[in-house]
């Protein structure tokens, strides 16, 4: 059996709550507040969604897809995977370092330090640097005095550094949430330090280490500005030769990611025709898929690790 | 104020109606001595409704007592209190049972003409000697006075004095005439019934003394 | 003679400026369980965890005087890991780790080396049965321990702190989190245990104490007030200040 809405005793009519309101004005205003802002979200959301859908979507065509670019089709596949390998060598750098100062901002420094207290300012004030300044940066350090021009992995290693703050940030949160009582369980069983952390403390972390991982991924494909000096402009993956004759992906090449190549397109001002617009919207249709795909690939992993738990 | 003031409220309620147990208690020896010596039946009858009110306080008390035990687990000398009363009420509630039996033979003369066969001053004596035992032991435990506590042994020497005498001056006289033997053994009766009220009184002391120390009077002494 | 598994001598322990311990002395006699109660903030559970060095993650700890286990210092060239193998410890709330009821279980084995999957699954379900919960667990050891009640989830760390095979077992109120069934079979076990380990619990529950332990320590603002066996201590305690507390007039 079950009770009706109606016949629930703790039903309220309508006519009650309109007389709530009435009696209180400013409680009827505060809800049409909240109740307008969560529209206007979701309404500039789906707009947003819905414009670049509309026009993206019927310009998506094969030869978007090319393995080379060249002005006539437009191809975003090197851009494509220029972004792959930018973003995969930056959490190469990022995730290792950023994690394992984590750990030692949690785990071995004294609780109170002052040299902790200095590296999470340090590190906050770097989450809070726009990436333009991040991309001057590795234009001096990178691009001009160790590689001596644009290069894919100057790119990565900007992005490393400017992503590395977030992934520090996460991983102590998730560090920190790990409850002491799982430590001393540990400790309690004759285990030592790097058992504890291997063992106990980082599993349970996993999940939101890998959170601030998806965080600094969407903000790394999604970067321009820190790549315009670093990683350079050049719509091609770059390639060399190698002793054997075989040609191979050099990082020390320059080439742009998708959200560069975006932004090229709409940019170029030698051709600022249709043709580019059309190309640059389907762009943005893939950039938007790649990166909600990143996320449910990446919310599917932590799931399975959790569930693991 | 103490944190424990309930507890220490329900604690006085049981000190109080055990005061209240006590005066009964005085009040049926007194009147069943005096019954006795007096021939005074109707004295004699009321003795009943006197052991009807110990044995109602005797349950209160013992309620009471279980129900602090229970509700509030007392440990310590809380404990030794609460246990110590539980047990006391017990030999008072024999108490008031042999204030009635000694009525009962008392009311056992009632339809005889027969005269006393000796005069009756020892066994007043032993009744006022217990009196006061019961009122020590009852005001040693309120009081937590260890020193009246022990004394009650010493008084109740006086009380096994008193009943060898009568015993002996019983037994003597059914020697001289056989035919008094009846009333010789209904006097023994209550000499004997005094002796046990004494012993009594000096269980209560023991039991006082286990509340103030935490070790029973009795295993101490061996 | 009868051993003392544990020789607690004239320490002293300060928190930075706070001296937590003043000289306290309790011999804590072999395969007996021993209770430390007093109120809160009078340094029982911080004797007590330090008798498996575990005051050593807390900073600014200072310890003076002796503790001894089997005679052997143990804040001397023992390995504090070895220590505590042999001195395990059970926490205020339950605190399985987020894995398997068998990987709980096979932590501490495997830490000290054990690898053989055979030897494991002995241990296991040794270690099971003997804190009494092998029947609630043998059909999902494969399955996350915090599935588990909260009571359930403790006697499973009773059972991961008898993994390592110790001798002593320190609890730290195991049963506060508990509801009185819960608590209840937790005493049972505590009990049992003292079959082949050397108990010592604290505990702010008086009953439990008068259950459970065959001597008794009352700690006040540092200083071991009193200890005796818990039959005296709850009978007749020769201190005004340990009759006090344990009545309830402390204040």
């Amino acid at each position: 059996m079950t009770i009706s809405k109606k016949e629930s005793i703790n039903f309220i009519p309508l006519k009650t709550r309109v007389r709530g309101y009435i009696k209180h004005p400013l409680s009827l205003v505060l809800l049409l507040l909240v109740i307008g802002a969560a529209v206007i979200v979701v309404g500039l959301v789906a707009i947003l969604i819905g414009h670049l859908l509309i026009k993206g979507v019927p310009h998506i065509k094969p030869e978007l897809f090319e393995w080379k670019y060249t002005t006539t089709n437009l191809s975003m596949m090197p851009a494509i995977i220029n972004t792959l390998i930018i973003t995969l060598l930056s959490l190469v750098i990022a995730v290792p370092i950023g994690i394992f100062s984590a750990i030692y901002l949690v785990e071995y420094a004294k609780k109170g330090s002052k040299l902790v207290a200095i590296i999470r300012i340090t590190t906050e004030t770097l989450s809070g640097i726009p990436s333009i300044v991040f991309g001057l940066f590795g234009l001096i350090v990178f691009t001009t005095m160790i590689f001596k021009g644009y290069s894919i992995i100057g790119g990565a290693l900007t992005l490393s550094i400017m992503v590395l703050p977030i992934i520090i940030r996460t991983t102590e949160e998730a560090l920190m949430s790990v409850p002491d009582l799982f430590r001393e369980g540990s400790f309690g069983l004759g285990a030592g330090k790097l058992r504890t952390i291997v063992r106990i403390v980082l599993p349970y972390a996993v999940p939101g280490i890998l959170a601030g991982v998806i965080l600094s991924i969407g903000r790394m494909v999604g970067e321009t500005a820190a790549l315009i000096f670093t990683a350079g402009t050049i719509a091609g993956v770059p390639t060399s030769v190698n002793r054997f004759g075989h040609t191979v992906l050099d990082v020390t090449g320059s080439g742009r990611t998708l959200a560069l190549h975006l932004f090229e397109l709409v940019q170029n001002p030698q051709t600022p025709t249709d043709r580019y617009f059309n190309a640059a919207y389907a762009t943005a249709v893939v950039l938007l898929v790649l990166v909600v795909g990143i996320n449910a690939l990446s919310s599917f992993i932590a799931r399975r690790l959790i569930s693991k738990v | 104020m103490s944190i424990r003031a309930r507890y220490e409220r329900d604690l006085n309620d049981v000190f109080d109606n055990l005061m209240v147990m006590c005066r009964h208690i005085e009040t049926a020896i007194e009147m069943c001595m005096k019954a006795l010596v007096e021939r005074d039946y109707e004295l004699a009858e009321q003795v009943f409704d006197e052991e009807k009110t110990i044995d109602k306080l005797e349950r209160k008390i013992e309620g009471d007592c279980l129900r602090l035990l229970m509700m509030e687990t007392p440990v310590a000398s809380d404990f030794r209190e609460v246990s110590a009363a539980l047990k006391m009420i017990t030999d008072l509630e024999r108490i008031g049972d042999q204030a009635r039996d000694i009525a009962e033979i008392t009311l056992q003369f009632r339809n005889s003409e027969e005269v006393y066969i000796k005069e009756l001053v020892h066994i007043p004596q032993m009744g006022a000697i217990v009196i006061q035992m019961i009122k020590d032991s009852v005001q040693a435990y309120i009081n937590k006075d260890l020193e009246l506590a022990r004394y009650l042994d010493r008084a109740d020497d006086k009380v096994d004095e008193l009943f060898v005498i009568v015993m002996n001056d019983l037994t003597e006289l059914i020697k001289k005439n056989p035919d008094i033997a009846e009333q010789a053994i209904k006097l023994m009766m209550i000499n004997k019934y005094l002796e046990r009220i004494g012993d009594h009184a000096v269980n209560i002391g023991e039991w006082v003394e286990y509340a103030i120390t935490g070790e029973h009077g009795k295993s101490k002494r061996g | 003679m009868i051993t003392n598994k544990i020789d607690i001598r004239n320490v002293n322990l300060f928190y930075g400026d706070f001296q937590a311990l003043k000289d306290v002395s309790i011999p804590i006699a072999e395969k007996e369980v021993t209770a430390f109660i007093g109120p809160s903030g009078c340094g029982k559970t911080t004797l007590l965890k330090s008798l498996n060095r575990m005051n050593d993650l807390i900073a600014d700890c200072r310890i003076k005087g002796e503790m001894l286990l089997d005679g052997e210092n143990i804040y001397g060239n023992m390995n504090v890991d070895i220590l505590r193998k042999r001195v395990g410890m059970v926490f205020q709330k339950p605190n399985p780790f987020p894995m398997s009821i068998y990987d709980n279980i096979a932590y501490g084995p495997r830490t000290h080396g054990i690898r053989s999957k055979s030897a494991l699954d002995e241990i296991v379900e040794m270690s099971l049965k003997n804190a009494a919960i092998w029947n609630e667990s043998k059909d999902r050891l494969k399955k996350s321990a915090l599935g588990m009640s909260g009571g359930q989830q403790q006697r499973l760390c009773i059972a991961r702190a008898l993994s390592v095979s110790p001798e002593v077992i320190l609890m730290d109120e195991p049963t506060s989190a508990l509801d009185p069934i819960s608590t209840g079979k937790i005493e049972e076990l505590i009990f049992e245990l003292k079959e082949n380990y050397t108990v010592v619990i604290v505990t702010h529950n008086m009953q439990q104490a008068t259950r459970i332990s065959d001597k008794t320590a009352f700690f006040l603002l540092g200083e071991m007030i009193e200890f005796d066996t818990t039959v005296n201590i709850f009978n007749k305690p020769k201190f005004k200040k340990t009759e006090e507390y344990i009545t309830g007039r402390f204040g």
